[in-house]
């Protein structure tokens, strides 16, 4: 009996000590090798009385388990111990750099092509396109705008043979023909481009984007286009409110015809958007002309609607805050770099327009 | 459009202030580009300041002054005036400026060797004193806190400058602007003042109009005045056309002039002396020329519309007078046109003989057919009075009467597309007020348009007049309807929004360039498409469309480079030209990548960019984009502008005849021919109409999920092969011989050189076999390896490395 606590009070004296993984070890085979203390003390088991036997087995066994434990517990204090004095020696300098990152860009007009599209997509318009280049018949006399009318000065044209048929387009107008002309009505599309026109200087550049848009149904009217303006031009800006001011205007294939501007301040020489005395032009709308309509077999007298121009180039630059329409357009590394948007950006009615 | 606000006033009785005034003439459409005073060569002269004073170094008259004129800077003035002092308040002139006395222009000049930067003025010298020694001295009382200002006061009225839409051309005359701003309430239209003129005689000079197929003159009035002597106009008059910024001439001239700015009338007055005979308005013919007033000569086609008399062309009808009949100050006696020219013929004219002049922007927009008289009896009594003389009748030839044409209008019409009411009286007022004839017939108007409103011939033109005389305020602005037709994107333009983003997430900036290029550069890009000359271009290095998106971007990416970018990556999505119909392009993305792989990177080797970075970038995008790896089909063939070695192009099938992509590294040719200074240079292009409609939607397209969890077996072979046998007919060999066991097939080494025969290469691949109903006994492993080998080596010529 005594001999078990004998055995416990010294062994357990033994490992409170510092030990290494030797000792330790030692230690172990010293208590539950061949030859060990508590090996031994089982031997002696079976020479006991019966009456005792039990009692002995049970003391030993609880004595065994609890120098087991502290054994093993000590094994693990000892590895964990290594493990961390290993570990300070493979200490780095994380705040050297990262491995190579690369973020590619999208162009501020490719951004804000789809925001445009995003706003528009909410009330229902849907996008179509058309070629670069047009015959003059599309870009011109179809939109009411014959050979001999002064309002083809209007445009610079780039044209592309002496006949000066075909030509590249100088406005997204030429799409809604081409819409009109293979459906039916009614028609809800907006069409996003490039468009050119020959003329280059600082605030003019031989390419540019425009964004068409088109509503013809059986009783859409001013009214209507004021408020889809006005549902875009504040969702584009992301404001409350916004100073929208309609001036008449004329432009062939719209009448009546409306150039729009918005109200603006400068606060430190940026453009704030909606407040303001100040006027900005910012697009070009109308009700389509009845001649437009029936150039494209449509009954003016049953369908009637409007068309609008934005200069999506000009929009980027009062969003964002850019100076030169000239350097979109430069591939300036640096320009790209600074204004252009993260790919995983993409607008979106519910995720938000911009960051 | 330029005019004051005073002669507005001739036109328009208004108690409207001037602010209110240009408010109105934007709100109906009549937009007002600005508002202010014509700058005056006397705004040259302001009041400066003496700060100090040198005794100039090569002359001991002179002094070299430090002048304050109100700027950051001061400048340096040499004065010779005994007074020029230290603190004295005087008028300084700076360079450009005319000196009111002599006419003499400033300039920077140099003055014994000492430049100075204008002059300090004496009174003489500013017609202020007939005499006195020495530069102004200006009071210190009054002038002490003007420093800067300008010393004369600008009196010239302020000008509004209007820009008038092509379809108003009765607004390019004063009187037509006072109408508009009557109708829309700012006060009410003056009657025309139609003094008698004393007539004396008919006119002599007999005029007529040939009756010539496409005649493009249809009215031609005149009138001779005798014994006129021309000279400088009066000062009311010359003050009239300065303030517009035109340069008077004479008064015969300028009372032309001011007619057509008034009146939107032109007219032209010829030498009746210089004239052979008679007036006769004819076609010309073909090689016929002309000097005009222009002083250049026009060499003239068939048809075009000529006043001539018996010797020749005298004139372009409505486009521009000649020389040979000019009036000149000695001019005694002239003969006053004032006819009307149709639009086509005069746009036609001018646009062949590229001539762009006052008249002809008029006449093509449409004269007043009715103002014949008018504008001659204003003309003639004006030049009566100025010039003297004696005025004859008024002669009137015409080939056409002057239509009145009658529309009618449905008042229903107008709140059906402007979305407001408006009462039926308001909509009369409107339309009396600009000068139609109204007659009501239950609900729709009859309506007389007036012979200056050429644009209105329909009903729609009518509810513009109404609308934007009513205010495009009364509009109201209704909810937008959210009503859907069409999907938001069709399936190529989805493709176009993800493709775009997917090539940007690997690192490429995007960038967007001209539709067109310059033509040597797309020459080496262009290959069998044809190249698409720009008749007009804006600079000649811009001169075609483009072929190839390359061909811009290798243009930027130079400049980038040049900037001291090294590793660069661009890409632009954009359309390309196969040829000039309408349709004839393709939506192509191209990506160029430059330099090295971590460059300058402390844990990461660097390396050249190669084909394998670019097919990578290709591939991946494509994947993304939903296309299925195991169709995807590689060949060599690539555009010449591609290494030919390591480059090719990919197939979304085996069997397609349209690749969809190209990538490699660029010619190096090519590379030298730009000048492109980088260790390495690759590209890809994906075709993006190519890809059309090869994809189902994802809904319909995935297949249902099956997976085995039997153990899987690794396999390793390594076959030596020909050196020209490709790595993807190797894989495609073994992946085919059983689909339902070989899972995957990786190539983890290609060797050449020594052990191996020269023409020859080892490709070492690992297998992957798994069954999907067993886990694989050795047996089964051993007969499917076997069954790799055999197959490989019959199929191609390889042997198993042993």
């Amino acid at each position: 009996m005594s001999d078990i606590k004998k055995i416990k009070n010294e062994f357990l004296h033994k490992l409170n000590a510092d030990l290494d993984i030797e000792s330790i070890n030692q230690i172990k085979s010293e208590l539950f090798g061949k030859k060990g203390k508590i090996s031994n003390s089982f031997k002696i088991l079976g020479s006991l009385p019966t009456e005792e036997r039990k009692k002995f087995a049970s003391d030993l066994n609880f004595v065994k388990n609890e120098l087991q434990e502290k054994i093993n517990k000590k094994i693990q204090e000892i590895e964990v111990k290594e493990i961390n004095s290993k570990l300070e020696n493979e200490k780095v300098d994380v705040t050297l750099p990262e491995r190579n990152i690369v973020q590619g860009k999208i162009h501020p007009v490719s951004q804000v092509i789809d925001e445009i599209s995003s706003i528009f997509s909410e009330i229902g318009f849907s996008v179509e396109e058309g070629p670069d280049i047009e015959n003059e018949h599309y870009n011109f006399t179809a939109l009411n705008t014959p050979d001999n009318h002064p309002a083809r000065d209007m445009h610079d044209t780039f044209y592309l043979d002496d006949k000066k048929e075909l030509l590249l387009r100088t406005h997204t107008s030429p799409v809604q023909v081409r819409t009109m002309l293979k459906g039916k009505p009614p028609f809800k599309i907006i069409a996003p481009g490039r468009t050119y026109r020959s003329d280059s200087d600082q605030t003019h550049a031989p390419m540019f984007h425009q964004v068409e848009g088109l509503h013809i149904d059986k009783n859409i009217n001013m009214g209507h286009l004021k408020g889809c303006l006005n549902y875009f031009i504040k969702s584009f800006f992301e404001v409350d409110k916004i100073k929208m001011r309609f001036r008449p205007s004329h432009f062939p294939f719209t009448e009546p015809s409306a150039e729009v501007d918005i109200g603006y301040e400068l606060k430190d020489s940026k453009i704030v958007i909606g407040e303001g005395d100040k006027w900005l032009e910012i697009l070009g709308c109308g009700m389509v002309h009845p001649n437009v309509l029936k150039n494209v077999k449509i009954n003016p007298d049953k369908y009637q609607g409007y068309a609008f121009g934005i200069g999506i180039d000009r929009l980027a630059m009062l969003k964002y805050g850019i100076n030169d329409l000239r350097a979109f357009f430069e591939t300036d590394y640096r320009w790209l770099n600074h204004f252009g948007f993260d790919p995983l950006d993409v607008p979106s009615n519910y995720r938000g327009l911009s960051r | 459009m330029k005019f004051t606000i005073g002669w507005l006033k001739e036109h328009l009785h208004t108690k409207f202030k001037d602010n209110q005034i240009i408010q109105k003439l934007t709100d109906i459409g009549l937009e007002v580009e600005s508002f202010e005073k014509v700058s005056s060569d006397l705004d040259n002269f302001k009041v400066a300041k003496i700060i100090n004073v040198e005794q100039h170094p090569n002359a001991d008259k002179l002094k070299i002054c430090d002048v304050d004129i109100g700027e950051q800077n001061t400048v340096k003035v040499v004065c010779g005036a005994p007074n020029a002092k230290k603190g004295l308040l005087t008028v300084y002139a700076g360079p450009g400026s005319v000196i009111p006395k002599n006419n003499m222009k400033l300039t920077v000049s140099k003055i014994r060797g000492v430049t100075s930067y204008g002059m300090l003025c004496s009174e003489l010298e500013l017609n202020l004193s007939d005499g006195g020694d020495g530069i102004t001295e200006l009071k210190s009382k009054k002038y002490f806190d003007k420093v800067g200002k300008n010393f004369f006061k600008n009196n010239t009225e302020k000008v509004i400058d209007l820009s008038i839409t092509p379809n108003r051309p009765d607004c390019l005359g004063v009187r037509g602007v006072a109408r508009d701003l009557a109708a829309a309430g700012v006060g009410k239209l003056k009657n025309i003042s139609n003094m008698k003129i004393k007539i004396s005689g008919p006119q002599k000079i007999k005029v007529s109009i040939i009756k010539d197929k496409n005649q493009g003159c249809t009215i031609f009035g005149s009138c001779l005045i005798k014994d006129v002597t021309n000279k400088e106009s009066p000062k009311w008059l010359k003050d009239k056309i300065i303030s517009l910024g035109q340069k008077p001439i004479s008064a015969i001239v300028d009372i032309t002039n001011y007619v057509m700015l008034d009146l939107n009338r032109p007219l032209h007055a010829y030498d009746s002396d210089k004239i052979d005979k008679e007036i006769i308005v004819r076609n010309s013919e073909k090689g016929e020329t002309f000097e005009a007033l222009d002083n250049k000569v026009y060499k003239l086609d068939n048809d075009m519309c000529v006043i001539s008399d018996k010797s020749g062309v005298l004139g372009l009808g409505g486009i521009i007078g000649g020389k040979r009949s000019g009036t000149e100050f000695n001019t005694k006696n002239i003969l006053l046109e004032s006819a009307y020219f149709l639009p086509r013929s005069i746009r036609k004219t001018s646009k062949l003989l590229n001539i762009d002049t006052d008249a002809k922007f008029r006449f093509e927009r449409g004269i007043d057919p009715q103002s014949i008289q008018i504008g001659l009896n204003k003309a003639a009594q004006l030049i009566a009075k100025i010039c003297g003389g004696k005025v004859s009748k008024f002669d009137v030839q015409s080939i056409s009467n002057v239509k009145k044409n009658k529309i009618k209008f449905k008042i229903s019409l107008f709140e059906k597309i402007a979305g407001f009411k408006i009462k039926n009286k308001e909509v009369i007022k409107i339309l009396i007020d600009l000068g139609f004839k109204v007659s009501k017939k239950k609900s729709e108007l009859e309506l007389t348009i007036p012979t200056w409103r050429p644009d209105i011939t329909q009903p729609i033109d009518i509810v513009e007049e109404i609308v934007r005389i009513k205010g495009f305020n009364n509009i109201e602005i209704l909810e937008p309807q959210k009503y859907r037709i069409k999907d938001t994107l069709n399936e190529q333009q989805k493709l176009f929004h993800f493709l775009q983003r997917s090539v940007a997430s690997k690192g490429y900036f995007e960038t967007v360039t001209w539709s067109f290029t310059d033509s040597k550069i797309n020459n080496l890009f262009k290959e069998n498409y044809k190249e698409i000359k720009i008749v007009n271009p804006i600079s000649s290095d811009l001169d075609v469309l483009r072929n190839s998106i390359f061909s811009n971007l290798t243009f930027y990416l130079k400049k980038n480079l040049d900037r001291d970018f090294k590793d660069i990556s661009l890409f632009e999505i954009g359309p390309i030209f196969k040829d000039k119909k309408p349709g004839e392009q393709l939506t192509v993305i191209g990506a160029i990548k430059s330099g090295k792989i971590s460059r300058l990177n402390w844990n990461e080797e660097n390396r050249p960019v190669d084909v394998f970075d670019a097919k990578k970038d290709a591939i991946q995008t494509l994947l993304e984009a939903g296309y299925d790896r195991q169709n995807l089909f590689i060949r060599e063939k690539s555009p010449s502008y591609y290494h030919p070695g390591k480059s090719g192009s990919v197939y979304l099938d085996k069997d397609d005849i349209d690749p969809v992509a190209y990538f490699g590294e660029i010619h190096p040719n090519i590379i030298k021919k730009i000048d492109i200074n980088t260790e390495a240079l690759v590209g890809f292009e994906i075709y993006l109409d190519y890809l059309k409609d090869k994809k189902l939607k994802l809904k319909d397209s995935k297949s249902k999920f099956q997976f085995s969890d039997y153990q899987k077996s690794d396999r390793d072979f390594a076959f030596v092969v020909d050196k020209n046998f490709k790595a993807q007919d190797l894989i495609e060999i073994i992946s085919s011989i059983d689909q339902s066991l070989i899972k995957s097939v990786k190539i983890f080494d290609v060797y050449e050189g020594e052990n191996i025969p020269k023409d020859k290469k080892s490709i070492a691949l690992n297998v992957t076999i798994q069954s999907s109903e067993k886990t694989l006994e050795e047996s089964d492993l051993e007969k499917i390896n076997k069954l790799i080998v055999s197959t490989v080596e019959t199929r191609s010529g390889a042997k198993i490395r042993s």
